[in-house]
């Protein structure tokens, strides 16, 4: 860890430990609206169209959509090698917490202090859920 | 969590290792929204659609040696051999089709290959405890029919299926249900389209919130919305959106008076609907006019009423030759049309009405690039996904412009 990384504390919902850049989304996402190739989302209107999801940490207020198609959306990636690495949600609703599970990537919710206050674009992120930290190294 | 030592059981191993995944989710689940225990669930309804990540889970559980302990109904798949015939569907596309098909008996589903069960053939009781996916039926059977569902992904009610049983949080528990959000429309609803792009934008704005919505103007024509009315607003709140719960001051059962629906919340969040804001949304939605390649329609499934509707709209006109016209719906509800003479009307019109299929499956990808028509804007969101552009217009205007061969 260098001197500049802060480390907070999280609560678990799907354990594995995993790091990455970091994307920081301020609307729900729906990963079913990714392309699968490159992670990018394709969704007309989201702030965060054209921009890839793919070995990133992403930071989102929480998931939309159908109650299949998120983990659709999330099993495609993982066929094609472009999962997130991990993913900080600030309200985890029942699709979203299903669909991860069985994808199986690290799955944490109510950081300590406020992942949009903490977290930008391009830091790097070390998510532990099984010890219920995340860990931030501003880039 | 306090789990019964059946549920100790399933969750160690004993009563198989499918079992003992479908247990494990929800335990997981379970933690992550703070309950207590389980309780059992009496219905459920599987989301699965033929997708291929909802597919692989299903195998996973029955591969484990899993069957289901509450028998769930099923979202569409596509039926291969009508769609087969007018299409070319790629060979690991036709697999997964079958792979579906195959895995869901083996599981010991009802194969219903419907998305809207709470209309017909599963439809709670108020004050049941089910676990519903297809993010359309789960509002409603909460809302329209006072049953009580949590917002479940496909997996997550197949492993209720499974198991029996739901972690017990969220709209189980009776404070939760309660309206803490106020939705005032200001404008006329004339049909289940104005009530889409209502849906529409309250699931913009609605977040995991439960509005309680009164109308200043008509929005209904008789003495309450009919269920397609009603269907639309849960369809397209649930794709802008994840609102799993609504109530209507007057009109769904838990909200008598507005004191009612609010209990003793106070509403965080005010959302005035007007005219200009649905006309927003179709424009948000939609694609830019022009000529119509193929005009697909029934997402969700349409009823035997709106079959109705599309035959009298049609009248004695044909749709023209460049245009393919399909028409998604539930086999009851075909049937039922056939029986009352409708079908036939549509269909010679050149209309096709195919059974147990969505919207969101590969036959459809050969209008890729092409401008096509829907009244669903559900349909038009997802469809972007596979590269088919659509304009999106209530059921005459797409009739019309099917008819004409563009818009």
């Amino acid at each position: 860890m260098s001197a500049s990384s802060t480390v907070v504390k999280c609560r678990k919902l799907i354990g594995g430990v995993s790091e990455g850049e970091a994307i920081v989304s301020k609307e729900a996402i729906n990963f079913y609206l990714c392309d699968p190739e490159n992670g990018v989302l394709l969704e007309k209107n989201h702030h965060l169209k054209g921009k890839s999801f793919a070995h990133k940490v992403v930071v989102l207020p929480t998931g939309k959509g159908s109650s299949v198609v998120q983990l659709d959306g999330l099993f495609q990636m993982m066929e094609k090698k472009n999962l997130p690495k991990a993913l900080i949600v600030i309200d985890p609703e029942p699709v979203l917490v299903s669909s991860v599970y069985v994808v199986n990537i690290p799955l944490v919710d109510r950081l300590e202090t406020d992942p949009y206050s903490l977290i930008e674009d391009g830091d790097w992120v070390k998510v532990d859920a099984d010890n219920q930290t995340v860990t931030i190294t501003k880039k | 969590m306090r789990l019964t030592d059946e549920e100790k059981k399933m969750l160690d191993g004993e009563r198989g290792e499918g079992v003992r995944k479908a247990m494990d989710m929800l335990v997981a689940m379970g933690k992550a929204f703070d309950a207590p225990r389980m309780i059992p669930v009496s219905r459920a309804h599987c989301a699965m659609s033929g997708q291929e990540g909802d597919t692989y889970w299903c195998e996973l559980l029955v591969n484990g040696g899993a069957t289901c302990k509450v028998v769930p109904t099923t979202n569409p798949n596509w039926d291969v051999p009508t769609l087969t015939r007018h299409y070319e569907v790629p060979a690991d596309k036709l697999f997964l089709a079958r792979r579906t098909d195959d895995v869901y008996r083996r599981i010991g589903a009802a194969i219903t290959y419907c998305c809207t069960p709470e209309l017909a053939g599963n439809v709670p009781a108020f004050g049941e405890h089910v676990a519903f996916s297809e993010s359309s039926a789960t509002p409603y059977v909460n809302s329209i029919l006072g049953a009580r569902s949590n917002r479940e992904s496909s997996v997550s009610a197949l492993a209720s299926a499974v198991t029996g049983v739901t972690p017990y949080y969220g709209l189980h528990i009776d404070e939760n249900r309660k309206g803490n959000m106020t939705v005032i429309v200001d404008t006329e609803l004339n049909d289940a389209y104005d009530w889409g792009l209502f849906g529409w934008f309250v699931g913009l704005h609605a977040g995991t919130k439960v509005p309680v919505i009164t109308f200043n103007k008509k929005a209904f024509s008789g003495t309450r919305p009919t269920p397609e009315e009603l269907l639309y607003f849960t369809t397209e709140s649930s794709t802008s959106g994840a609102m799993p719960m609504f109530h209507m001051v007057g009109i769904t059962p838990e909200a008598p008076t507005s004191e009612a629906a609010f209990g003793k919340n106070k509403s965080e969040l005010e959302l005035r609907v007007t005219r200009k804001d649905l006309d927003e949304m179709e424009r948000l939605v939609s694609d830019p006019a022009g000529k119509i390649h193929l005009v697909l329609i029934g997402c969700p499934h349409y009823t035997a009423a709106q079959l109705r509707e599309v035959a009298e709209l049609l009248g004695s006109r044909r749709i023209h030759e460049s245009v393919h016209f399909w028409i998604l719906s539930s086999w009851d509800a075909i049937e039922l049309s056939r029986r009352s003479g409708h079908l036939e009307k549509i269909e010679r019109g050149g209309i096709r009405v195919v059974a147990d299929t969505c919207m969101d499956q590969p036959p459809f990808d050969q209008f890729r690039g092409k401008l096509n028509m829907t009244d669903s804007a559900k349909c038009a969101h997802y469809q972007k996904r596979r590269g088919l552009p659509f304009v999106l217009r209530r059921i005459g205007q797409c009739i019309d412009a099917a008819v004409k061969g563009e818009i």
